[in-house]
């Protein structure tokens, strides 16, 4: 089952919709601007009505998987139920109505809001003070390693270099580059974790910071992180946290108390606000006393019960978004802290490690386990045991996607060939742990009787695999100015053919 | 569960945690139940003044507009809000269609070859877009024209000091500049000569990147029209509430020889084995994840939700329902206009430059004349003083299709 495009839905004989008349004597832009500065011809966009529009959505909807319907594991991902109420509380009109240039005096509210968030998050973490101001963890990321580069600059320190783990996200080299760092890798040891011969070898005077996962993206904890925090810092380099696993452990132990400076944190994975399909998400970051000079502006400050934003922080990186932030994203993770408290964000990191744990130990005949437990909040197997068969862990992946599951994280982190990474998050229930667990057996036993017929999956989704390949040979000679069909999107045909 | 994994305590799992990082709990209060918890977020809004849409005349980059009832009831879809990113494909048809309608969208309103799938906002959209000059003609100078919005300069200048990449604000281009940037209309409000800055930048050898209003694009020429090499801007008012400044979208569209340094995810079409149509995340190796600190972008996580808003409030209007919106916010903003220059002492600040819906005044006493509208349940305009020197007591005020003709009597007579 597929479904048409709006574009292709759109009947010219459909109304605009009733809106507003202008009601007073004022000119049309015909009248005032010059014919160059008027359009041509109107935009394309589709006409529908309503209920035409409803329907299309929600036949799209209908297409998607998503958490609400059931267990999605993919793992450094913390896929975990997104409260109702969240919604709720960001829809208020309250703050919802909020115009982003009202006076401070008529905001008091959402600043109180900010700069409790702010209170919650360093309490999780053990930092001084937190940005809220980065839209995603990649953003945080980036904004974290602006104020490192700042920090260095302002003791006339001008090191060039960012060490970043093997194992880590894509983000982190991309976001090292991006603030003009030269990447150097540090490799990861026989036991997954960060080898620290390597990584003395690395270190050097130029060593702006370290990028740290922990536990890593193998989940597994860097139990050696005290030393490596000294190594660190006894070169004069900072060390940075990246909070995409901080699921795993709030309330049984903090980043700033492992050494970290600098750590972002997700709210769309460990506070709950939904992902959307791909954000709207938030990247807070929280910092030492040390970076606390060149926090990005505004900050949100509090003196005798009243909120302002200051602006006036000669140290700063500046300004890395518009305005404050994904405020409403703020809202709904502010929500989530003060339900869950700080007894219930402990309860969800323990619960959060015994579903990873059981499950890892539920498949660890099935798939390769290339690394000893006990693992954090999410495990990294490897289907390199289907090789001999010819099964990938795409297949596994495509196997359970028709099993009514989303698949795990795959080919990631790079370390691991063939690497399936499962986060199955404190929301699931033994019985659902039980259920992808007897599915991943029942795919490596069709993978040892007839491994061909997992090539054919998915096949009870609206589509079956799709040839990317095909795609990107297609947008090649488009972009190389060998054909007009553009993929990229929708184009109408023209009125020749 | 623990005897299945064959462990006796929760601490046999967390053994690789040096004892000397253990907490014994989080300082935080203890949970509450979900009465008490919106009772206390509900208090924390009811502690913030909320002007009704139509008494509000601010702007300054985010706008009230009509929202249709159709873009929350899409949104607030759980197959929508509760999806991750659509990494595999044959389950995520819904997400990657949506946003496949939505790069069309934005490539029809910019007149542009193709539009990615979103981006944060449009301050990093203008940032993103100065990146993309940078890496395309290997200048390190991009040269801000005019008034662009204050905020995204700065961000702007974030970005470059990460970069080498130095921001000029005015001057002409020369051969080592990579871009020229202008906003049309501007942060003002009002109309720049968009062809010709175009022209400036190209005789430079530079990129022209358009920071546009996607609204005013249903009556104004869009960059694809006049040339512009990249298009970008803030989608707020495609769909999305004010939020005190976001969650809003970025959006960022440019010529076919660009698409390569695009930044973030882009949708592209592709076939089953049985020739089903579908939609797949397309040139990844654009990205981080694959290209790592060699990607033209570190962005993951971008603001689909947000885009999938703007698709929705884009089709619900089409091409003149979008016009008529328009349309009316140009007659109200210039019925405003001509009776607010009619005040005593009020006067347009740049009465020779044309306008969309906002527009700059200078007015006796500003702070004053917004504290009294402020008394009065009106948002009134925008003190511009506090980034542009040069504007003492130039307020701008902007007026959309949620502004009726009552609410501007009101406007005017609280002021009079």
């Amino acid at each position: 089952m597929t479904e048409p495009l709006s574009f292709e839905l759109s009947r010219p004989a459909v109304d605009p919709p009733r809106l507003p008349e202008a009601d007073v004597a004022g000119p049309a832009p015909s009248d005032v601007l010059p014919h160059e500065a008027l359009r041509s011809r109107p935009p394309g966009l589709p006409r529908l009505s309503e209920p035409e529009i409803m329907r299309h959505y929600s036949r799209l909807a209908s297409l998607n998987y998503s958490i609400s319907e059931n267990f999605y594991p993919l793992g450094s991902c913390t896929m975990k139920y997104n409260p109702v109420l969240n919604e709720e509380a960001a829809a208020l009109p309250g703050f919802a109505g909020l115009h982003p240039y009202q006076e401070e005096d008529s905001v008091q509210g959402a600043l109180e809001l900010m700069w409790r968030l702010e209170r919650a998050l360093c309490a999780i973490v053990g930092v001084e003070r937190v940005t809220l101001q980065p839209a995603a963890g990649a953003h945080g990321e980036w904004t974290a390693l602006r104020m490192i580069a700042a920090f260095h600059h302002s003791r006339d320190d001008r090191r060039t270099e960012v060490l970043v783990p093997d194992s880590a996200h894509g983000t982190n080299p991309a976001s090292a580059a991006l603030s003009g760092f030269h990447v150097v890798e540090v490799k990861s040891g026989q036991d997954g974790r960060i080898s620290l011969a390597d990584l003395e070898s690395k270190l050097s005077p130029q060593t702006a910071a370290l990028m740290l996962t922990n536990p890593n993206t193998l989940g597994l904890f860097e139990r050696e992180i005290l030393d490596i925090a000294e190594m660190v810092h006894a070169t004069g380099a900072l060390l940075y946290y990246d909070g995409a696993n901080l699921n795993a452990f709030m309330g049984i132990c903090r980043p700033g108390d492992m050494g970290f400076d600098a750590v972002h944190m997700n709210l769309h994975k460990t506070f709950t606000t939904p992902h959307g399909g791909g954000g709207p998400g938030a990247g807070p970051v929280g910092v030492k006393s040390e970076l606390v000079p060149f926090l990005p502006t505004p900050t949100v400050e509090r003196t005798n019960g009243h909120l302002t934003l200051d602006h006036k922080r000669p140290q700063s990186i500046g300004r890395v978004r518009s305005f404050y932030g994904n405020f409403g994203m703020l809202v709904r993770a502010y929500t989530y802290i003060l339900a869950m408290g700080g007894d219930g964000l402990g309860q969800a990191s323990q619960d959060a490690v015994l579903s990873a744990n059981y499950l890892r130990k539920l498949v660890e005949n099935d798939l390769e386990m290339p690394h000893d437990g006990p693992c954090m909040h999410e495990f990294v197997a490897s289907a390199h045991n289907l090789h001999e068969d010819g099964v990938r862990a795409l297949d596994v992946a495509k196997a359970l996607l028709d099993r009514q599951f989303y698949a795990p994280t795959i080919y990631f982190p790079l370390v691991v060939p063939e690497a399936i990474m499962v986060e199955p998050t404190e929301t699931e229930s033994k019985a659902t742990l039980d259920s992808f667990a007897a599915a991943i057996k029942e795919i490596v036993a069709q993978a040892r009787t007839e491994p061909q017929t997992l090539h054919e999956e998915p096949k009870n989704l609206p589509v079956g695999r799709l040839d990317e390949v095909a795609a990107a040979r297609k947008i090649n000679a488009y972009l190389q100015g060998q054909s007009e069909d553009p993929i990229l999107r929708w184009k109408a045909p023209s009125k020749e053919s | 569960m623990l005897e299945t994994i064959g462990v006796r305590s929760m601490d046999d799992l967390l053994v690789d945690i040096p004892q000397s990082l253990r907490l014994e709990s989080l300082q935080l209060p203890n949970g509450l139940s979900e009465f008490e918890t919106m009772a206390h977020v509900s208090a924390l809004a009811s502690r913030n003044r909320v002007y009704p849409d139509r008494l509000t005349f601010r702007g300054g980059g985010v706008y009230r507009r009509f929202i249709p009832a159709a873009v929350a009831a899409v949104t607030s879809k759980p197959e929508f809000y509760t999806a991750y990113t659509p990494y595999q494909a044959e389950a995520s048809q819904g997400t990657l269609q949506a946003i496949f309608e939505y790069q069309t969208l934005i490539a029809e309103l910019a007149g542009m070859d193709v539009s990615n799938a979103s981006l944060y906002d449009g301050a990093t959209a203008v940032a993103e877009a100065a990146m993309m000059a940078h890496v395309h003609t290997g200048r390190n100078e991009v040269v801000v024209s005019g008034y662009v919005h204050p905020e995204y300069v700065q961000v702007l200048r974030a970005f470059g000091d990460g970069r080498g990449i130095k921001v000029r604000k005015g001057g002409e281009p020369n051969k080592k500049t990579a871009a020229v940037i202008f906003q049309q209309p501007d942060f003002l409000g009002l109309l720049v000569d968009a062809p010709a800055l175009t022209s400036v930048a190209h005789d430079a050898g530079a990129l022209a990147i358009a920071c546009v209003d996607p609204i005013s694009l249903a009556i104004l020429a869009p960059p694809g029209e006049y040339g512009a090499d990249i298009a970008v801007g803030e989608g707020q008012q495609l769909g999305l509430s004010p939020s005190f400044g976001g969650p809003h979208v970025g959006f960022i569209a440019c010529r076919r020889d660009l698409v390569r340094k695009l930044p973030g995810r882009l949708v592209g079409t592709a076939h089953d084995a049985q020739g089903r149509r579908g939609f797949v995340l397309a040139l990844a190796a654009r990205e981080q994840h694959i290209r790592r600190e060699k990607a033209t972008s570190n962005i993951c996580t971008n603001h689909s939700l947000c885009a999938l808003a703007a698709a929705v409030y884009l089709t619900y209007m089409g091409p003149y329902g979008l016009r008529q919106v328009a349309e009316v916010s140009f007659k109200r903003a210039h019925a405003l206009a001509e009776r607010l220059a009619a005040l005593p002492g009020w006067e347009l600040a740049f009465p020779e430059r044309q306008f969309v819906n906002e527009f700059p005044l200078r007015v006796p006493k500003a702070s004053a004349v917004v504290k009294k509208l402020a008394r009065k349940g009106i948002l009134g305009g925008l003190e511009v003083n506090r980034w542009f020197r040069e504007l003492k007591g130039v307020l701008t005020f902007t007026c959309t299709e949620v502004n009726d003709a009552r609410a501007l009597d009101e406007l005017v007579a609280a002021l009079s």
